[in-house]
């Protein structure tokens, strides 16, 4: 992302400093003429529907437009930074940017470390493997809105199936409103915590929902590591720790850290899980769905614009960070 | 590589798949390779269960009654004389005769995922072919946009389209809707096409060349049927992102019911409690069922393309 700024730029920009590298003979001008005709649809729509609506965002974003005053706004109206100083004093923008933050970090983590577990479980073969793999991969193809609304019956307080049986087995003392409740104190050994309960379920949800993208990933590079690295290990005496540790983690390092940042990303932008688990209730709401409260609810277009920016440059900042701390921006692709 | 050291166990006994015991009681090795082998079926089980159950249960409340899930919500069996399909009925039949109109839903969904697929398809084709193929003014910078459109926050471009497609009165529109997922999948499609491309020999088409065949002639004759099996997978894909959608759909569409998709339609039923959860599990069946059965349908060529890019690392 950190190239977004610079690539949108260079999409309606003038000559870029690329030579040509060969003659300009009239089979290569013939081959540009071609090649710009066949790619120009794609680039109106990529231009139309997304370019030129963000460079308005950033319009709008420092415009006081409201959905109410929307006809009467030009492109030339009167511009300040007032959208911005409200948004970035306003309280609940800041909690809800601690709240994304946690939101993506957690449910990143919780992806990648089930979908590792997966992929390490199901590396060797036994009978049905492929049927079970395919299985796993039901979280993460299924829409959204079908999963959320069968996990939201799952977890309901009054006839959920998690409660019921929380209840009745596990000796609960009463329902947990797992995806209403802001917190809840939680006995562990005699000690009491008190811990986020709806946030730890949208948690857990996007780690269910996002591991089997991560378990494909990892699952795919692990094929490609030689059994003989292993089998030399086990040879010297390896144990499967040791063995995991030193020979398989280290082979799989650089495809986790093309995970972490490709999950760390859609999940920083999420918008359905959270809208349709909570709404946005109960300690939950990330920056994405306050951007579209403002927007629909409350139609205060300037400042959903204004968020929705401050969370794109914020995305840009950390993932350009990550990038030139851990690895080669090439390799995110 | 010092650290692989095991206990001093001798140095033959650790080796061998973990076989067994040693003279000296259970080695590290022995005992780590049975704590694995115990721990791998269970570690399946587990995941399979959570993958699986959510999915399960919600066919099983589909054809549950209503008073049979209020009474004992616990129980996982429907009697096979209780079962209802009542719901499936209520969820599809129009609104003016009592149901809640997934009908017309599905018909929505089914118009806007595949013209999506059909018009991305036109247009990511050529492109695609093009990027692969051809050496043209600002290549690398397109590709560059496409990627970066691929890691947009959605909720950015949420807010101008909202606004424009207020102010031009397209909201409630489906054609609108569909050009908005065009351009978001046309970066994936045109990136997933362009490496199956790339895998193509140009051989092939120099031959062609020779021959005397222009250039829309070897993509039409030689690239296009080459490349069939990645246009069908991402097909698949495209649909399947389309059918799925929602934000989009919420942001367009939620004034207009006739002009609701599936997943819409189901979210915003959802919150009401007039719809009881047993035909809203029926309409969530119906939602997911085309998904799933068109992802078995097509594992194969689906997990090989969501992966294409992970052996860069």
């Amino acid at each position: 992302v950190s190239q977004l700024a610079g690539a949108t730029v260079a999409a309606g920009g003038g000559p870029g400093p690329r030579p040509p590298s060969r003659r300009r003979s009239a089979r290569s001008r013939e081959e540009s003429r071609t090649g710009l005709l066949l790619i120009s649809p794609t680039v109106v729509i990529v231009v139309a529907v997304v370019v030129l609506p963000v460079l308005w965002t950033i319009s709008l974003a420092f415009q006081q437009v409201r959905l109410l005053n929307l006809r009467t706004t030009g492109i030339i109206g009167e511009y300040s930074l007032e959208n911005f100083t409200d948004v970035l004093t306003s309280s609940g923008f800041l909690q809800s940017l601690v709240t994304t933050f946690v939101y993506s970090v957690l449910g990143t983590t919780g992806a990648i470390v089930v979908g590792l577990v997966a992929a390490l479980a199901l590396r060797h073969p036994f009978r049905g493997r492929g049927l079970v793999r395919a299985a796993l991969l039901l979280p993460y193809v299924a829409p959204v809105v079908a999963a959320t609304f069968v996990w939201t019956t799952m977890l309901s307080p009054q006839f959920g199936i998690v409660n019921y049986w929380g209840v009745e087995l596990l000796g609960w003392d009463e329902p947990v409103a797992f995806l209403s409740s802001r917190s809840d104190d939680v006995t562990i050994l005699g000690l009491t915590f008190s811990v986020p309960t709806a946030l730890l379920t949208v948690i857990a949800f996007e780690a269910w929902r996002s591991f089997p993208f991560a378990f494909l990933f990892l699952t795919a590079r692990l094929q490609a590591v030689p059994d003989t690295y292993e089998e030399a290990a086990r040879v010297d005496g390896a144990t499967p720790t040791q063995r995991m540790r030193y020979i398989i983690l280290p082979q799989l390092l650089p495809t986790i850290a093309v995970l972490a940042v490709l999950r760390f990303i859609w999940t920083f932008n999420n918008f359905d899980d959270i809208y349709l688990l909570t709404g946005g209730g109960a300690g939950t709401e990330v920056v994405s769905v306050r951007v579209f409260d403002y927007l629909t609810a409350r139609g205060d277009i300037g400042a959903a614009a204004a968020q929705a920016l401050v969370l794109a440059a914020i995305l840009a900042v950390a993932v350009s960070l990550y990038l030139r701390l851990f690895g080669r921006s090439e390799d995110v692709a | 590589m010092t650290t692989t050291q095991t206990r001093p166990t001798g140095t033959a006994g650790a080796g061998g798949g973990g076989a067994a015991r040693t003279r000296r009681g259970w080695s590290r090795d022995a005992v780590e390779n049975g704590v694995v082998r115990v721990l791998r079926p269970l570690v399946v089980a587990v995941l399979l269960f959570a993958s699986v159950f959510p999915f399960v249960y919600m066919i099983l409340l589909s054809v549950k009654p209503l008073d049979a899930l209020l009474r004992d919500p616990g129980s996982l069996w429907v009697p096979l004389d209780q079962v209802n399909l009542d719901t499936y009925a209520n969820v599809l039949r129009s609104v003016e005769d009592g149901g809640q109109g997934f009908l017309v839903f599905i018909g929505n969904s089914l118009l806007v995922a595949l013209g999506t697929v059909a018009l991305s398809m036109l247009v990511a084709i050529p492109g695609a072919y093009a990027v692969s193929r051809l050496e043209f003014f600002g290549r690398r910078r397109i590709s560059a946009l496409f990627l970066a459109v691929y890691f947009f926050p959605a909720i950015l471009l949420a807010v101008p389209l909202f606004v424009f497609f207020t102010r031009i009165g397209l909201r409630g529109s489906l054609v609108g809707l569909l050009v908005v997922y065009v351009a978001q999948v046309a970066a994936v499609t045109i990136y997933m096409l362009r490496n199956y491309f790339d895998t193509i020999p140009v051989s092939l088409e120099e031959a062609a060349a020779i021959d005397g065949a222009t250039r829309l002639q070897v993509m039409r004759k030689i690239a296009l049927p080459l490349a069939m099996p990645a246009i069908v997978s991402n097909g698949l894909f495209v649909f399947m992102i389309a059918w799925n959608e929602f934000l989009f759909a919420l942001l367009f569409l939620v004034e207009r019911r006739d002009r609701w998709t599936v997943s819409l339609g189901l979210s915003q039923l959802a919150g009401s409690i007039e719809v009881p959860t047993t035909v809203l599990m029926a309409g969530s069946v119906i939602l997911t069922l085309p998904i799933i059965v068109l992802f078995f349908a097509s594992e194969r060529l689906l997990t090989g393309g969501l992966t294409a890019g992970a052996e860069k690392g």
